[in-house]
């Protein structure tokens, strides 16, 4: 019983410890429900089907989010094979191909820099590349491109770790087995990773279809009645939409905004989900 | 393996999909050029968000008599606007400032010409917080050694030894906005402004709003629409500007003796674009004939009525009508 003492202090400093951990959990839930029960008190009596179908408008009470939810889905269209294609293409090379040396190494480094670059700089490089140099001028698809470029880093390094988590020993037996490279990564490595590039590819597209500031720079439109009927049309977003109205000065505004937020949440939820649930189906098999 | 094949094949589906848009699109676009007598096409707008508000009543009440007429609004601020007006990229460029000299210069050396047109007036409000009771009203002067940094003063006895011996709160719109040019350019003079923790400058006037609310030291400008809207949580100084003290209401904003913070608010048209395409000679139109009920209808002061029918008489002929 001599010890007794610092043994208590040891429980003690388990027990604070947990204490402290478990306060640290629910500050973020309790400003996670705070924004919540807001945004939806705010907003749910603004949210019907009229805001669903109707376009921007200069009443809060007729006023819609038609135009931002069907440009967000158009650009998720686009930004989803250009930004996934390419990202998983670019972590297969750096992976698998690319021999170890040190300008490998200059590429890993500048990828993992390019995922914290601020998102005005991929708007001020989509209007220079995409709007002006490529002549797509302020249309959907030079938007959807920026996009891509924006997310493309996530993608990657997430890609990069899944790709690397695969065993090696998979990948010997199967060349041992006789199959070629290709073939390899194609049946054996993409399928074992699947889960992790799913969860960053989700990731970075909800970061996308959160994203305001590049959208403005390469000319996403305020208030637009029409929805996109081809690459080269004008286009709104939900963000942009959303960003607009809560800058009025009249209050029912706020409101309207709530509505568009739960709207975007709701999107947001739903691509979640449905990653959530393609993930699932791979881990079970592999 | 399956599972993933499926994937790939969905990916390739949409990117088909996404592809067959362009051509039915395509097609659709020249349909529309063939057609421009019947007034469609497209109508660019972009500028000042400020004027924003006037100008999706106008689009949107347009849509709805020319539906046909696709238009497009953004807000890129002012200063953003002259930059796509200026190179010809769109054919309205929103202003909540007259356009600058540089300006002016980049449109002539691209050969576009722009016609500046009035929409309706903003009065700039100075406002305080409700809980603040020892201020009415503020000369020019006083504004300016509030704002200034040459001036080195940070409290309110400096300005007014009546006043308490509090350390002033100063917000601010953005210095890239057209109502912060506006204010440099009139109050400031385009001196350098304060420029130290006490100074809070926002794109969002709502942001400054709720700052001013709840700081009996604070003060601060924004767009009239801004206090109409929350009288009850702010009060607007009369500005004197050597003639006594006025307050900013729809008359003393439209007949200009709330000087000199009325200012009018402006939309630049491509002249070129006015007698070239239709639609956009036919929008404008649309835009000054309902202007004054737009600037009503989201808290700006709409302009008398004659200046309405004088500036659509010079568009006509602009436009060789």
């Amino acid at each position: 019983m001599e010890n007794s003492p610092r043994i208590k202090r040891r429980v003690m400093l388990n027990r604070l410890f947990k204490y402290v951990i478990i306060v640290a959990t629910s500050i973020a839930l309790i400003f996670l429900a705070l924004l919540m029960i807001r945004i939806v008190n705010q907003g749910l009596g603004y949210l019907n089907m009229d805001f669903l179908k109707n376009f921007s408008a200069p009443y809060p009470d007729s006023a819609g989010l038609f135009a931002g939810i069907i440009g967000s889905l158009f650009m998720m269209l686009i930004i989803a094979p250009v930004a996934i294609l390419l990202g998983v293409a670019t972590s297969l090379y750096l992976e698998e191909y690319a021999s170890q040396n040190k300008f490998t190494r200059f590429i890993q480094v500048n990828i993992q820099n390019l995922a914290g670059v601020p998102s005005i700089v991929y708007g001020l490089l989509g209007l220079t590349f995409f709007v002006y140099l490529l002549n797509f001028g302020y249309t959907l698809l030079a938007g959807a491109l920026t996009m891509s470029l924006l997310i493309l880093p996530v993608i990657v390094v997430a890609s990069q770790e899944a790709i690397r988590s695969v065993p090696n020993d998979i990948r010997e037996a199967s060349i041992a087995m006789g199959a070629t490279k290709w073939q390899t990564i194609w049946r054996i490595v993409l399928p074992a990773a699947i889960p992790g590039i799913l969860t960053g590819s989700i990731l970075a597209l909800s970061r996308a279809i959160g994203e305001t500031a590049p959208l403005i720079i390469v000319g996403a439109a305020t208030a637009i009645y029409s929805i996109p009927d081809s690459l080269l049309s004008k286009y709104t977003v939900m963000p942009i939409q959303i960003y607009s109205w809560t800058m009025r000065p009249q209050e029912e505004w706020q409101y309207v905004a709530g509505a568009g937020i739960i709207v975007l949440l709701i999107i947001l939820l739903l691509m979640n989900s449905i990653a959530v649930w393609i993930r699932n189906k791979f881990q079970n098999k592999y | 393996m399956k599972n993933i094949k499926v994937i790939m094949m969905a990916v390739l589906t949409i990117g088909l999909l996404a592809a067959c848009g362009t051509n039915e699109g395509n097609n659709e676009n020249q349909d529309h050029a063939g057609e421009a007598q019947e007034l469609s096409g497209s109508v660019a707008i972009d500028g000042s968000s400020t004027v924003l508000p006037i100008m999706e009543f106008l689009t949107y009440e347009y849509n709805m008599v020319k539906s046909e007429v696709e238009t497009s609004l953004n807000s890129s601020g002012s200063g953003g606007g002259f930059k796509k007006s200026t190179v010809g990229e769109i054919d309205l460029s929103n202003a909540s400032r007259p356009i600058q000299e540089e300006e002016r210069a980049k449109a002539e050396e691209n050969g576009t010409e722009l016609h500046e047109i009035e929409l309706a007036y903003d009065g700039l409000s100075v406002v305080v917080s409700q809980q603040n009771d020892f201020i009415e009203n503020i000369t020019v002067e006083q504004l300016r050694d509030i704002f200034l940094a040459e001036s080195g003063k940070t409290k309110w006895s400096e300005i007014n030894p009546e006043w308490p011996e509090e350390e002033i709160y100063v917000y601010s719109p953005g210095h890239d906005s057209g109502t912060f040019d506006y204010f440099n350019e009139v109050i400031l003079e385009e001196k350098p402004m304060r420029q130290d923790e006490n100074v809070t400058l926002s794109e969002n006037d709502n942001t400054l709003v709720t700052g001013i609310t709840n700081d009996p030291n604070a003060i601060g400008f924004f767009g009239y629409a801004y206090y109409l809207e929350n009288q009850d949580k702010l009060k607007v100084l009369g500005v004197d500007n050597g003639d006594g003290a006025i307050k900013p209401n729809g008359e003393t904003i439209q007949d200009g003796s709330y000087a000199p913070l009325s200012r009018p608010l402006f939309t630049y048209v491509n002249a070129e674009y006015l007698q070239d395409k239709p639609q956009v000679h036919d929008f404008t139109v649309f835009a000054l004939e309902n202007a004054g009920a737009a600037a009503q209808q989201v808290g700006y002061v709409a302009l008398p009525d004659e200046k309405y029918q004088e500036q659509i008489k010079t568009i006509n002929e602009l436009a060789g009508q």
